[in-house]
């Protein structure tokens, strides 16, 4: 089983994020990048598939901050091969993103086919479309999203993935391989690896390069985000402030006020 | 006619989607604005009679195709594609849900054509449509327009009310031709929620927890508050993936929507994805140590504080008040 997982990294949103001077993006002085969500149990899901099937997970990661941190981490947790699609302009949309993704599965070599192409299901600034349907698209594969589950036949070519849906309801389908899944949530949390096996997957595997299209190549941006602001506080909240004690005290009177209680 | 406001009204097990009638409701204000018709764009497959619920459109493009009996994106997006090649529409409004997510992406990418996820609202101005979104989590918003037509709009549920999309009157039913493959995706089938544990869409009180709990052994605060208001635990997607609730206790997109009396959010930031599934909730109390935290918009009353000192004092002085 050849599995390929596509990482990018997005702001933190844990830190504070500030808009930038022109008022069309994010500061990225102060802005700390972690790998998205999504793409952690992608990858995640990418190295249970492989324990349970054998055979080998390539990860290929857009260029940003820190972004080395995590491809040794993706070694050192399982991953065989880890690539990293540099000249990533700033400001690159989701969709140009994906023509950069693209071109370099294209083009570099050993990465296609592969059975399974896994990426997070969604990411906090894709603006413009989604990573996995457009890869899907430019690679004229079949796509299901918002994945949770994982069963391959790798001799029928198949693969039975499980999709969620609302109200607790999921969905069984079956895809041909090979196939682009968007992961919702890996079977089992992201594993944890100690520091120490990070710095020796530093020490004893490279990080590949391979070179992204601009996003002149990828043909512009047809969505342009003429501002960004911070929501504006609407003041629905009513704040309540002290002790721990206070605030108890307070919310209970509220409470009762409103029959809860 | 070109230059008309879509709506694809999403059909779900038999069902037309209640958030298939918000955006009809967005859609016919943004039509009206430009002077323009609006048509909803049903695809199914012998549904024909669900088409008359959407008479807040003009016109129903109802296309009928056995490939379209399940939702499968890859094909629903192929004949919308088809669809907007022969007809033109200027924007096409597509819902974010777990059914619809794709569509817009897959048809946008088709038809070369600008996409715009994670609309919260559209507005016209100088005859242009302008849409607002929600980045990062709801820590940011951004005005953003398209270059291009059709713009495909990925909508979040929640953009308008339900009841402004329906409509008394029945629309006018036009039937539409799509030359589909067999999807390369099938269903095999569907497999319903797990029973057995208590349906946190009938407690009169929840205690959510979200990822600003840090760590497993401070669920048991939260769950302790419940069990002192009579009422349940639940959580938002993050806590959820980190195995510290199980999935029937997830509240929002994937999850369930809940409506109690009393809604107590602790350590959750408040991403959309999360208050669509609670912002109907009687009374919301929000507990965040980010006073940015966008669910500080949708509860009544906030604590900007570290929930494990608040959920225990709370739980104490519920305690002292029942005696």
């Amino acid at each position: 089983m050849k599995i390929l997982v596509l990482l990018k990294m997005v702001p933190d949103v844990v830190e504070e994020l500030e808009v930038a001077p022109d008022g069309k993006g994010l500061d990225l002085e102060f802005l700390r990048m972690i790998l998205s969500e999504p793409d952690d149990h992608a990858l995640e899901e990418a190295l249970i598939l492989k324990e349970r099937y054998g055979g080998s997970v390539t990860v290929a990661a857009l260029d940003a901050p820190d972004v080395d941190d995590v491809l040794y981490t993706a070694l050192a947790k399982g991953a065989d091969r880890v690539v990293k699609v540099a000249d990533i302009e700033p400001g690159t949309t989701t969709r140009m993103a994906a023509a950069a993704l693209s071109g370099v599965l294209r083009e570099s070599t050993g990465l296609l086919p592969a059975d399974l192409i896994l990426t997070g299901s969604q990411a906090i600034d894709d603006l413009d479309g989604l990573i996995a349907p457009l890869l899907a698209h430019s690679l004229e594969l079949p796509y299901v999203g918002i994945v949770t589950q994982v069963r391959a036949d790798e001799a029928a070519k198949t693969a039975t993935v499980i999709k969620e849906y609302p109200g607790g309801v999921r969905g069984e389908f079956e895809t041909p391989l090979p196939v682009v899944l968007g992961i919702q949530s890996a079977e089992k949390p992201p594993r944890y690896v100690p520091v120490a096996k990070v710095r020796a997957a530093m020490k004893s595997q490279p990080i590949e390069t391979a070179g992204a299209l601009t996003a002149a190549d990828a043909g512009g941006p047809l969505a342009e985000l003429v501002a960004m602001n911070k929501p504006m506080v609407t003041g629905a909240a009513e704040m309540i402030e002290g002790s721990p004690e206070d605030i108890a005290g307070r919310l209970c009177g509220i409470f009762a006020e409103r029959g809860v209680l | 006619m070109a230059g008309n406001i879509w709506v694809v009204a999403e059909q779900w097990r038999g069902e037309i989607s209640e958030v298939s009638f918000e955006l009809l409701a967005l859609g016919r204000e943004v039509a009206d604005q430009l002077g323009v018709p609006l048509e909803a764009v049903l695809m199914a497959e012998g549904r024909k009679e669900s088409a008359g619920a959407l008479g807040k459109a003009d016109v129903v493009l109802y296309a009928d195709h056995s490939s379209l009996a399940e939702p499968i994106p890859d094909v629903c997006a192929e004949a919308l594609v088809q669809l907007a090649q022969e007809r033109r529409p200027r924007a096409i409004l597509v819902a974010l849900t777990n059914v619809s997510m794709g569509i817009g992406t897959l048809a946008a990418a088709k038809l070369s054509a600008p996409g715009i996820n994670f609309c919260t609202d559209l507005k016209v101005a100088d005859g242009r449509i302008e849409a607002q979104c929600v980045l990062y989590g709801g820590k940011m918003e951004a005005t953003v327009t398209a270059h291009g037509e059709p713009a495909i709009l990925g909508i979040w549920p929640g953009a308008r009310s339900p009841e402004k999309g329906r409509a008394t009157q029945a629309p006018a039913v036009e039937d539409v031709t799509v030359t589909l493959p067999e999807p390369r995706v099938r269903l095999k089938r569907y497999l319903e929620p797990e029973a057995g544990d208590i349906d946190i869409s009938q407690q009169d009180a929840l205690v959510a927890v979200g990822r600003g709990i840090q760590s497993k052994d401070n669920v048991a605060l939260a769950e302790e508050l419940a069990e002192t208001l009579g009422g349940a635990i639940c959580g938002s997607r993050p806590v959820i993936d980190q195995g510290w609730l199980p999935l029937s206790r997830q509240v929002g997109k994937s999850g369930l929507s809940v409506k109690p009396r009393l809604y107590v959010a602790a350590g959750v930031s408040g991403a959309p994805e999360h208050v669509e599934g609670m912002k109907n909730a009687s009374l919301i109390v929000a507990i965040n140590s980010d006073p940015q935290a966008p669910i500080f918009n949708v509860a009544h009353y906030g604590i900007v504080g570290d929930a494990m000192d608040v959920l225990p004092a709370l739980t104490e002085a519920v305690r002292a008040r029942k005696g």
